[in-house]
């Protein structure tokens, strides 16, 4: 299977690729338009801030591109992030292919929200095997509210996607790779798609 | 709901950890690699490895190892030890740690600190500070606890706040070795007055330190070394004590 990590220098793709390569796949890094166009399985990690890393998408070329992807797709964290419409960092217009705006976390509690948080009402095949209330790691300050695309949603305090699915296009706000064995499963199933 | 997260630090000196760690199933116990997926396995919730080496040969080793441990570790690990400029974030960045930690180049620059958060995202940029209490009340130290700084701990914690630090790791030179308990009052007193999440570190010596840390004083993370490294305190205990005094713990 021909893996792809999409690598517009936004941040910890090493952690994705190694996550991959626990589970027995060689995942290629590029940033090579007709290279992701070709792969069988795409994924677009991130960290970081918005507004730099749309610019170094548009650099690329790759704002063009990514939106056309046919082949099931794993935005995670900042990529998810990336894939709506319009995120309150920095008033940021982002890729729009979700049809989803990016707030900032309103609350007294901290932010980032930062640690294990555990997710529920799980839905998609991303999710599969998975149990209500397993545990996984988030560390953001920006969230994607619910909405009928949600297919696993987290509260700090109120009640946010923790994941979403469009069409072959799904995102993940924490960090599957990081996230033990309920993370490595996750990755799993997108890979078995 | 978020949980409080437990985090075991492991020194590293030329690409072993030092202090010695005894765990019967670990076949060498010198090695960082090793020992954080047995960490990992038994339940922490991040890991931080501190590099205590002190020439520059060294902490090439170091970068390698940054690179060992993320291609084998499936949570979240920070690193820190003689951080000092851009290059040195980007470079254990793209080895694979998921946070660094700055503390004495924070005190002699603190607009790194800034810098840094713009360039890689706050998420990534834990500022440690050293804490002592004296005469003046809490006051930071810098260079691995030697030299008193002119700031007051929770005015210098606001600070790196304001300047974009992702997280805190506060210790307490007062407390740390004790083990008779967490410096409650600067770590309560520090995580009410800044809006980022603050690690509580020194004086671990018991599993009611950490909920006294968690309860009295709201940290959001505690970490220790000894105690986990010799045993005195399994994680996999610890943290069914600490969910049995109805704290969010993951399990």
């Amino acid at each position: 299977m021909n893996v792809v990590i999409i690598d517009y220098k936004g941040g910890n793709v090493q952690s994705v690729r190694f996550a991959l390569e626990r589970l027995g796949v060689q995942a290629t890094l590029t940033e090579d338009r007709e290279t992701i166009q070709q792969a069988d399985k795409v994924i677009f990690p991130g960290e970081g801030e918005a507004n730099s890393a749309m610019r170094q998408l548009k650099a690329d070329g790759l704002d063009k591109i990514i939106p056309t992807l046919k082949q099931p797709f794993l935005g995670i964290c900042l990529g998810m992030q990336l894939m709506c419409r319009h995120s309150e960092e920095n008033d940021t217009p982002m890729l729009n292919i979700i049809p989803l705006d990016v707030k900032r976390f309103q609350t007294d509690l901290k932010v980032p929200h930062m640690g294990w948080n555990n997710i529920y009402n799980l839905k998609s095949p991303l999710m599969k095997g998975l149990n209500e209330q397993d545990y996984v790691y988030f560390v953001h300050s920006y969230h994607v509210p619910q909405s009928e695309h949600t297919i696993a949603a987290a509260d700090y305090p109120a009640p946010f996607s923790a994941a979403v699915q469009y069409q072959n296009f799904y995102a993940v706000q924490f960090h599957a790779e990081k996230s033990g064995p309920t993370g490595t499963k996750i990755l799993q199933n997108f890979l078995d798609l | 709901m978020l949980t409080k997260r437990i985090i075991p630090c492991l020194d590293i000196k030329n690409g072993r950890t030092v202090k010695g760690i005894m765990f019967e199933n670990i076949r060498d116990a010198g090695d960082p690699v090793e020992l954080g997926a047995e960490y990992a396995r038994q339940g922490a919730d991040e890991l931080v490895f501190l590099d205590i080496t002190a020439t520059n040969e060294e902490r090439k080793t170091f970068a390698a190892l940054v690179r060992d441990i993320a291609r084998h570790l499936d949570i979240p690990f920070t690193v820190g030890g003689g951080i000092s400029c851009i290059a040195d974030v980007e470079l254990l960045l793209q080895e694979g740690a998921d946070k660094v930690s700055v503390n004495s180049a924070a005190i002699k620059t603190p607009e790194l600190v800034n810098e840094l958060a713009k360039r890689f995202g706050s998420q990534c940029i834990t500022v440690a500070i050293d804490t002592k209490l004296t005469a003046q009340g809490w006051k930071v130290f810098s260079r691995a606890g030697t030299v008193e700084t002119p700031y007051e701990t929770v005015d210098w914690a606001k600070k790196i706040t304001d300047l974009g630090a992702g997280e805190i790791l506060l210790t307490s030179m007062s407390n740390d070795g004790t083990k008779n308990g967490f410096a409650l009052d600067i770590t309560g007193a520090v995580s009410k007055q800044v809006t980022i999440p603050v690690i509580a570190s020194g004086g671990a010596g018991s599993v009611e330190h950490f909920s006294e840390v968690f309860q009295q004083a709201q940290a959001d993370a505690a970490l220790a070394a000894s105690i986990f490294h010799f045993g005195e305190i399994e994680i996999p205990f610890l943290k069914k004590y600490l969910a049995d005094q109805n704290l969010p713990i993951r399990l």
